[in-house]
């Protein structure tokens, strides 16, 4: 790397190659060749930044510059100011918001400033399809301490004292996980990563995945070694195919270099690692459904006891970690159990990724230390709510979790402070709300997805989410009665005691969570039959102000029905009748001439 | 059993890819994506053709191909239509998207329009959650979508 006197660094993150972050690349590599400068400055494409809001990324080292949503067209531009003459291009460096200055290093933006990135370490920094700049971050230097230095168990000790627990949602202590696998005797066990990350609106095991999948390749050696397993399977979404495509390439390169394979560092230790690919289904997270989904089957949970532990895939001792999980481990390793113990609060202990999405301004990937508050992550990270608008809700833990308010901002989020408010961790989606999201509606949509992905085999969860849906349904459409809401608190009761996995068992959050902090939203729903956020279709109308409307046709033209009517510079009518209630019209007039009633 | 009325080249096809993963019934879902890949969906006699080489049940390969809602039994259009529906999206206004493109190819979620052009589909998060809402095209990928936009995207495909 050495030969190289700069570095361009381009996200190549999903987000930022839907906005053509591989065209920059190359006029970047046109733009170098034109002025023969290719052998000095080195272009290279990354995984994720995390400042998907601002995306596409372009980072110039050494002198950590952060361009901000660069377009194809501006790579001449800096080639020929930056690279040669030594200027910023200064229209593409971030501003921030508040103080209205310029921004050049990211280490001083507010999005960077309270995160500190262990599982991310790699993401934004290497290229995750070259080998070389793993190894040359410390890269494997974990798996060759426990291969050489440490005994099984000792591994597993450090993990334990780590206080290292579960990323997936469930929040178990690895460290305990593992010890229960190795004690397990048994002539083949397995190590499997859990990659199929269903939880809608959630990105981060892809985002570790696609910029730094030997960090998990190396914690599940370490993990086979600690448990005496010779084979790692990872189970990913077949819809994640760039992800899947820097795991293959890892892999084989891995093998190469003897670091998977037989006789690893010359141990004696055999490990490798093969893929199995999910197909949509959102249970398959929960691990004996993604077990038996590996062996072929319907991916359908069974009762626990037993545990993988003991009789996992095919029947073997199986231990299962998520993606986040493993990428903590080689770090653990390296600087030691008590410096990761050092981050992060007493029971839940070092940082945790989060999918920021939703009325923020910073959308984005952020890995923060546990105990951190919502505040924080929101306003300072997040920048705040879209639009100057006002705060409502912020949903953690996707469908398994709650709606949290105003009134849990300063929680420090752990895993059990967040158990506590009624929501929880879950693998780390945050959807930010603003005044303009109807809570109801909000609980209708996660019910959506649980009556659609629950897989039908308890009674509890296909029937009584299915019946829940219904009453949401119902309240929304303006028919429903106060008697429904307690329905809804007792049907979720029974829900939440009686169903086999942890799917059923947390699907009724959302409604409870909801019904909690935002009852007088539920109250105007079922009484006044009005939705106060006017979201939902069959209680609202729209209506032009005929004092705002200036009669410049932009509603009539835009309407995909023909329900406006009206002369040039006057007042126009919609039909309520005909209307369909798209919107289109409110969101093309220029004027606030259109509102919802 | 019904009949096999598909071409022999692709009942050899599937031969061949059975083959591949040593006709073992655990490898099913492996098998059977590789068949959607050639086939673009798995209709009843793809998969009676996959029973008989892995040695299983019609009635389980189809209890497969129905859990998981990545297989298709229907063929999907030239233009497949995604419209990501998880949450960053939906609380940014993709339920207005979908309701519109419904309206303007008159097709619902699931489904192909007649002349095989465009099909439906809601996905959950392709990840993009910064550039919400999200449309997908084939491989095309549609950022900020408003509803107001979507008769011009599909005008993009008409021609």
């Amino acid at each position: 790397m050495e030969k190289y006197k700069m570095h361009i660094l381009i996200c190549g993150g999903t987000g930022c190659r839907a906005s053509a972050s591989e065209a920059i690349q190359n006029n970047l590599q046109d733009a170098l060749k034109a002025k023969g400068l290719e052998e000095e400055v080195q272009v290279v494409m990354t995984g994720c930044f995390g400042f998907c809001e601002k995306g596409p990324i372009v980072k110039i080292l050494p002198d950590n510059t952060f361009y901000i949503e660069v377009k194809p067209e501006d790579a001449e531009e800096i080639i020929e100011e930056h690279i040669i003459k030594g200027r910023k291009v200064m229209r593409l460096l971030y501003t921030d918001p508040e103080k209205k200055e310029v921004v050049s290093d990211s280490k001083h933006m507010g999005f960077y400033k309270k995160q500190i990135r262990i599982a991310l370490r790699n993401c934004g920094f290497i290229n995750p399809e070259n080998i070389n700049e793993y190894i040359a971050t410390d890269g494997y230097a974990a798996l060759g301490k426990c291969l050489t230095e440490m005994t099984p168990q000792a591994v597993i000790d450090e993990i334990k004292e780590s206080g290292l627990r579960g990323r997936g949602g469930g929040g178990f202590p690895t460290g305990l996980k593992w010890e229960f696998a190795s004690k397990n005797e048994a002539d083949q066990k397995y190590v499997v990563c859990n990659a199929d990350e269903g939880d809608p609106g959630a990105f981060m095991d892809r985002s570790i995945l696609e910029g730094d999948p030997h960090s998990v390749l190396e914690a599940m050696a370490i993990c086979g070694y600690t448990m005496g397993a010779d084979k790692g399977l990872i189970y990913i979404r077949a819809e994640y195919p760039l992800a899947i495509e820097r795991l293959k390439v890892a892999i084989k390169q891995a093998r190469e270099y003897g670091l998977l394979g037989k006789d690893i560092m010359g141990s004696g230790f055999n490990f490798d690692v093969e893929m199995r690919y999910g197909a949509g289904a959102f249970v398959c997270g929960e691990e004996t459904a993604l077990i038996h989904s590996m062996e072929g089957l319907r991916g359908e949970p069974t009762v626990k006891p037993p545990f993988p532990a003991e009789s996992g895939y095919n029947g073997k001792p199986t231990n299962v970690n998520n993606v986040e999980t493993f990428a903590n481990v080689p770090v653990i390793i390296n600087k030691g159990a008590k410096w990761f113990k050092k981050i992060g609060t007493e029971k839940s202990t070092g940082t945790k990724v989060f999918a920021l999405a939703g009325k923020i301004n910073n959308v984005g990937l952020i890995e923060v230390p546990m105990g951190t508050t919502l505040r924080e992550v929101i306003y300072e990270i997040g920048g705040g709510i879209k639009d100057g608008k006002k705060f409502k809700a912020v949903q953690t833990g996707g469908p398994s979790g709650g709606c949290l308010t105003e009134k849990h901002l300063d929680t420090p989020i752990d895993f059990d402070n967040l158990l506590a408010v009624g929501s929880m961790m879950g693998s780390g989606g945050m959807i930010v709300m603003d005044e303009d999201d109807c809570m109801v509606s909000v609980a209708k949509f996660y019910l959506d997805f649980t009556v659609e992905e629950s897989c039908g085999k308890c009674t509890p969860c296909r029937v009584g989410n299915k019946r829940l849906y219904e009453l949401l349904d119902k309240i929304t459409e303006g028919k429903g009665t106060k008697e429904d809401l307690d329905l809804l608190r007792n049907l979720s009761t029974v829900i939440k005691d009686t169903s086999l996995c942890g799917l059923g068992q947390t699907s009724p959050n959302p409604v409870l969570s909801t019904i909690e902090n935002f009852y007088d939203e539920y109250i105007a729903h079922v009484e006044e039959h009005k939705c106060p956020s006017g979201q939902c279709k069959a209680l609202m109308q729209y209506v032009i102000d005929p004092e705002l409307c200036v009669g410049c046709t932009l509603c009539a033209r835009n309407c995909p029905v023909d329900c406006i009517a009206g002369d040039r510079k006057e007042a126009h009518i919609i039909d309520t009748a005909k209307c369909i209630k798209c919107g289109a019209c409110m969101e093309k007039c220029k004027f606030n001439a259109i509102s919802i009633q | 059993m019904a009949k096999i009325k598909l071409a022999k080249s692709k009942v050899d096809k599937l031969v061949e890819i059975c083959k591949s993963f040593n006709n073992e019934g655990s490898e099913l879902i492996n098998v059977l994506h590789k068949a959607q890949e050639t086939f673009g969906y798995l209709p009843a006699e793809v998969q009676e053709i996959i029973a008989r080489e892995l040695n299983v049940s019609v009635a389980h390969v189809y209890g497969v191909v129905t859990f998981y809602s990545f297989f298709s039994m229907v063929p999907k259009g030239e233009f497949p239509i995604s419209i990501c529906m998880g949450t960053a999206c939906y609380v940014r206004g993709a339920e207005k998207v979908l309701e519109e493109f419904k309206r303007q190819l008159n097709v619902p979620v699931g489904e192909t329009t007649e002349d095989g052009k465009f099909s439906i589909s809601c996905l959950r998060c392709v990840g993009a959650c910064g550039l919400a809402p999200v449309v997908t095209i084939g491989e095309r990928v549609y950022g900020r979508v408003a509803a107001g936009d979507v008769a011009d995207i599909i005008k993009e495909y008409q021609s």
